[in-house]
């Protein structure tokens, strides 16, 4: 469980970074949500990771630790605005700029105009 | 138990509720009732610094819970100086914001206040997991209040800021999971116990939490190399709210004096002093990017935001070197440099609305109206920035070139801050002298008179380098006193003893 646990967190991570690098602002936006699942995660594994146990003392033999269970809570519920917030500012940035790159243009020259290469002299 | 240390975080909440509710009322109720709340704030705040001037930690655990369980709000002398500074630099960002630059958006005074309270959380809190909140808190107003007025110049600087800072967010959550997963806990006094006593394979883990942490604080005080979004977002945001971001990075330079003094400070074993030597060199470079990025800037307000810059080198590097000394002359230099940084960004305002279409930018124009008010405000906001006597700035840059021991730290400091206030200096009168003397002929289009609010305000806040003069000495008898209090981590440990409501019967 442990393996497939960090994998799932390394891939979620890795393709987060990745699609943030690719600086389009809805790429970006799933890359930050990528990133806040591996990160919810991992907070989740680090109070160990335990089959069968509940974090409620009494109900069960063992009993794992519910404090990481609340800070993933708040994680989600703080994740999930910021995430609604960029995804607004992202609209406004495609609108006002019309162009979804982070900084609101793309540093490629214009395209030149066609030039009428058949004058050729033949 | 002191009920009065949930005063800073009720007063702007229940002010920004009232905010929120009443978005349609008149434009002046919400103006008073705001304003009101501003200065309630201030009121509370001068309790507390009363409180915590007796050397000793006061508490509030939420619900009665014995710490290290629950959240508890702690009060000592850091955190009560940085409250009253956020709250009189607050109080006067938002007298000029009801000048006119709060009209446009009518949540514009609930995110204003929801944003101190967030600032006053984080100063407050004695829990690692709830200053994530509390960043967390601030953020997503300062991020509602740079977009405040709109326009396309706005949107591109803001994507970055945010992206960014929940970046930072996602980091910080890492850094948090490492260390709690060794220690087992994240109130800082107990931090503070069960650090030394991590050994082994653990190491490893807490060290690479530990220096995440730092990566995340430097973020958001704009260290380089994580500076570069700071000039643009300040430079374009409306101007209260710009003066009111000069404290933002202040706390994340509150967050490592309070993290790495408490938690990795020099009782911490193998831990001590984690990351302090990154930080000397970084404040330093910090510093010169930041001169070099004032030499070259075009209009007076990105002039202002690279002074932020260059006030995060000038404030970490002493941080770094960790002497009793250096901490309280930074801690004189962090109250100097915030008031003045704020009043410049107001000043440059006021300046862009009295030269028509030149706005800020550093070229000629005609004159302006009210040029000896203005041009006064500005040579004093100048001279307390750059740090030429007779003002603030001076007296807390000489306290931090004394503060050094003698040897290559000193040399290095030493340089760097002479060279770099030189330089600033060059900076400033070369756009003073652009804006207020070069003028051309010609007239701008009829402005009206200054507002009495803005005046007052912008005023006010450069004024305050010469009451920080006129207050030198308990002002420093303070800073002297919080610098000792920082260095003893037993006494911040004592809290967890503190007997709870009700235990004694």
């Amino acid at each position: 469980m442990e393996l497939v646990f960090a994998l799932v967190i390394g891939a979620l991570t890795a393709s987060g970074v990745y699609l943030l690098l690719r600086a389009r602002t809805f790429p970006v936006v799933v890359g930050l949500t990528l990133i806040s699942y591996g990160v919810n995660l991992f907070l989740f594994s680090s109070g160990r990771l335990a089959t069968g146990a509940q974090p409620i003392i009494g109900t069960t033999d063992t009993y794992t630790d519910p404090l990481p269970q609340a800070l993933v809570l708040t994680a989600i519920v703080i994740g999930f605005a910021m995430t609604a917030f960029v995804v607004v500012l992202s609209l406004r940035s495609l609108a006002d700029h019309e162009d979804d790159h982070v900084d609101g243009h793309q540093d490629i020259k214009e395209p030149q105009p066609e030039q009428n290469e058949e004058v050729t002299g033949k | 138990m002191n009920q009065w240390l949930t005063a800073p975080i009720l007063i702007p909440l229940l002010g920004g509720i009232l905010q929120v509710f009443m978005g349609y009322a008149p434009i002046s109720l919400r103006r008073t009732l705001a304003i009101a709340t501003t200065v309630l704030l201030l009121v509370s705040t001068v309790v507390l610094v009363v409180l915590a001037s007796d050397d000793s930690y006061r508490l509030y655990a939420f619900g009665n819970w014995q710490p290290p369980f629950g959240i508890v709000l702690v009060l000592d002398r850091l955190a009560a100086l940085m409250l009253i500074l956020t709250a009189i630099l607050a109080l006067f960002c938002h007298i000029f914001a009801i000048g006119g630059a709060d009209e446009g958006n009518r949540q514009f005074h609930g995110l204003f206040l929801f944003q101190l309270m967030g600032l006053n959380i984080a100063f407050l809190t004695g829990d690692l997991f709830n200053l994530f909140v509390a960043f967390e808190v601030l953020l997503i107003a300062s991020y509602g209040l740079l977009m405040h007025g709109g326009g396309r110049a706005r949107t591109v600087p803001g994507l970055h800021y945010v992206v960014l800072n929940l970046a930072g967010s996602a980091v910080f959550l890492i850094s948090v999971g490492m260390i709690y997963s060794v220690t087992g806990t994240l109130n800082m006094a107990d931090l503070a116990i069960e650090i030394p006593k991590v050994t082994g394979e653990n190491l490893d883990i807490v060290k690479a939490g530990g220096m995440m942490l730092l990566v995340v604080f430097a973020l958001k005080a704009a260290l380089i190399p994580l500076c570069f979004w700071l000039p643009k977002a300040y430079a374009k945001a409306t101007a209260p709210v710009a003066a009111l971001f000069a404290v933002m990075t202040k706390v994340g330079i509150y967050a490592i004096l309070r993290v790495y003094l408490l938690i990795f400070g020099e009782d911490a074993g193998a831990l001590a002093n984690l990351g302090m030597d990154w930080l000397f060199p970084l404040a330093l470079i910090t510093l010169a990017m930041g001169v070099i990025g004032a030499l070259g800037a075009d209009n007076l307000k990105t002039l202002v935001a690279w002074q932020v810059i260059i006030s995060v080198g000038t404030l970490l590097a002493p941080i770094a070197l960790g002497s009793v000394a250096g901490i309280s002359a930074a801690l004189f230099y962090l109250l100097s440099t915030t008031w003045t940084v704020g009043g410049l960004f107001l000043v440059a305002e006021l300046v862009a609305h009295q030269r028509g279409s030149a706005k800020d930018r550093i070229v000629t124009a005609p004159r302006m109206r009210n040029r000896t008010f203005l041009s006064v405000l500005f040579l004093l906001g100048a001279v307390a920035a750059a740090g030429l006597p007779p003002l603030s700035g001076f007296f807390a840059k000489l306290l931090i070139l004394q503060s050094v021991a003698s040897g290559p730290e000193m040399a290095w400091l030493w340089s760097v801050i002479l060279v770099g206030s030189f330089f600033t200096v060059i900076a400033y009168s070369r756009a003073g002298s652009i804006v207020f003397w070069r003028t051309v002929d010609g007239h701008v289009e009829a402005q009206g008179p200054l507002g009495g609010n803005v005046s007052v305000a912008a005023g006010a806040l450069v004024a305050l380098s010469v009451v920080i003069v006129a207050l030198a000495g308990p002002i420093s008898d303070y800073t002297d006193a919080t610098a000792a209090q920082l260095h003893d981590p037993a006494g911040y440990v004592e809290i967890l003893k503190t007997p709870m409501v009700g235990e004694d019967r």
